[in-house]
């Protein structure tokens, strides 16, 4: 199946992103862009800009029959979703292929499968993917659930089977607490998710985040290396790195080659990232969960292979093969992202939009700067705070450590409030340097919270 | 009367999520104090109380609006 108009369906740094690998692909561009968004960096770059809805997600990123409406209406054949927004929508994704549009991602049955948590936990473990001690799939009524949970040991946390990204956990100490917090959580869920199911699992105190880049085409997966995104607040990745540090030979062979089964398992095709927990003390990695679109932090994998992973997935969509063998992929070197957000780290984090009066990236060997904005945009306060990501290569972790503490110095942003300051602290720490945090690092280390500029 | 203002810029949302019932309606009785929508700006919620008691007269902005500091969300007669 071949495809010449893209519409890319986001918007920010990822929709900028989108538009300029199918520019090199020869592909013409539509972005569904929101009212207040028809003006952005990313509506400048697009051949033609179409737009969905007025400023709020739900009546413009988040509509369904909006966005397939402004496919149709420009003569698209393909739809390009980025992250977030409508990226795991199993529902769209049908909806985009029925249309007769090729859908960049995976199938909607696996985006399906891996969104029911207690189901795509339960396929990790057929796959030969570890994963920590828990309930087999969700807990029915008439499970005993006290008999699971002693089984599970104390303390325990509960998910909800429509959770992910770390909502709809809670954790449970002790046996006296497991029925309340079961009823709590399975109201929970059912508020939040619309799905009262839930399932335990053993809880982890100081784990790393650890994942797993892969790239199928239905029937070959291959892996494209690890990535650590230990550095986390509110359970937003804030630092992510390639290749994780710190990981024995023996626990990164068996998350590399038990993911790859997994995509296997359900015949995965196009990008998709499996998420670990590792645990330093035990040398365990466990199975959290499957995002199957593109990651926010793809760059850093592309910096250590070479490769424009953005490229692989549109050409895998269209073309419906991979064109590269494990044998391909080398790595080389260790990359960092940094995600610059609109947000005031001097005042607990509060969102700071407003008018870019100055805007200087830095650059020199090593340097990629993936942005969504250019001195003088406008940054709204209606969508995520992510202006841009700073991505830092050189060949060894400690060089890229240095050079990206110079890049950092030369960033200069004015107009809004951002997180610099505190991108700048957490490199300087030396639990950081030495690969020694845990996710909790950043929101147990009150240093870091407080940081002014 | 008195305005409820935003204090922030970002969207207004009468309801706390799409599937519940408004935090208030137009006519209902509210104490000061009381939320009567949420103001989200880049993901984060924060409620919008009135300050008085009194009668929800009429909101100012739609459910979902866009709205910027300052501006008039909802107008309360004092009771």
């Amino acid at each position: 199946m071949t495809f010449e108009k893209l519409l890319v369906a986001n918007r920010g740094e990822i929709a900028v992103r989108i538009i300029r690998t199918a520019r090199e692909l020869g592909l013409r561009t539509v972005l569904a862009a929101s009212e207040p968004d028809a003006t952005s960096y990313a509506a400048e770059l697009a051949d033609e800009v179409e737009v969905i809805g007025p400023a709020a997600a739900g009546k413009s990123y988040l509509n369904t029959e909006a966005v397939l409406g402004a496919a149709t209406a420009t003569g698209c054949d393909a739809v390009h979703p980025g992250y977030g927004f409508l990226s795991e929508n199993a529902g769209f994704a049908r909806a985009v292929a029925d249309a007769g549009m090729i859908w960049i991602g995976p199938a909607a049955g696996a985006i399906e499968l891996m969104g029911d948590k207690s189901r795509a936990r339960q396929a990790a473990e057929d796959a030969g993917v570890p994963t920590f001690r828990g309930s087999h799939g969700s807990l029915s009524p008439d499970n005993d659930a006290a008999a699971i949970a002693e089984e599970v040991g104390y303390p325990l946390v509960v998910k909800a089977s429509a959770g992910g990204g770390g909502r709809g956990i809670r954790l449970v100490t002790g046996p006296e607490e497991l029925e309340s917090t079961l009823g709590m959580a399975r109201a929970e869920a059912q508020g939040a998710f619309g799905d009262a199911s839930v399932y335990l699992e053993q809880f982890v105190s100081a784990a790393r985040h650890v994942e797993v880049q892969i790239l199928g085409d239905g029937e070959h997966v291959i892996h494209l290396g690890d990535r650590d995104c230990s550095l986390q607040r509110r359970q937003q990745k804030v630092v992510e790195e390639a290749p994780a540090p710190g990981l024995p030979e023996a626990v990164r062979t068996k998350i590399l080659s038990s993911s790859i089964e997994l995509g296997k398992l359900c015949s995965y095709s196009g990008l998709g990232t499996v998420e670990f927990l590792y645990d330093p003390e035990s040398h365990e990695a466990a199975f959290i969960e499957m995002n199957t679109r593109l990651q926010v932090e793809h760059p850093v994998t592309e910096m250590i292979t070479g490769l424009d992973l953005v490229r692989e997935q549109i050409l895998v969509a269209r073309d419906g093969r991979l064109r590269l063998t494990q044998q391909d992929i080398t790595f080389s070197g260790h990359a960092f992202e940094f995600r610059v957000n609109a947000e005031d780290p001097t005042n607990n984090f509060m969102p700071s939009p407003g008018t870019l009066s100055r805007l200087d990236w830095p650059g020199g060997p090593g340097i990629r700067v993936d942005s969504g904005v250019v001195a003088g945009s406008v940054v709204a306060p209606f969508y995520d705070s992510l202006l841009a990501k700073l991505i830092v290569w050189d060949s060894r972790r400690e060089d890229t450590i240095t050079r990206s503490l110079r890049a950092l110095g030369e960033l200069r942003i004015e107009g809004v409030k951002t997180t610099l300051p505190l991108l700048q602290a957490v490199l300087s720490r030396t639990e950081v340097r030495n690969a020694e945090h845990s996710t909790k690092f950043i929101e147990s280390t009150p240093d870091l919270l407080g940081v002014s500029s | 009367m008195a305005d409820i203002i935003s204090p922030l810029p970002g969207i207004f949302y009468r309801k706390p999520a799409p599937d519940k019932e408004p935090f208030a309606s137009e006519g209902d009785r509210i104490e000061a104090g009381q939320a009567i929508g949420m103001v989200e700006i880049m993901k984060q919620f924060s409620e919008v109380r009135s300050e008085v008691s009194g009668t929800l007269e009429r909101f100012a902005v739609e459910d979902a609006g866009a709205v910027n500091p300052g501006d008039v969300i909802a107008v309360v007669a004092e009771q």
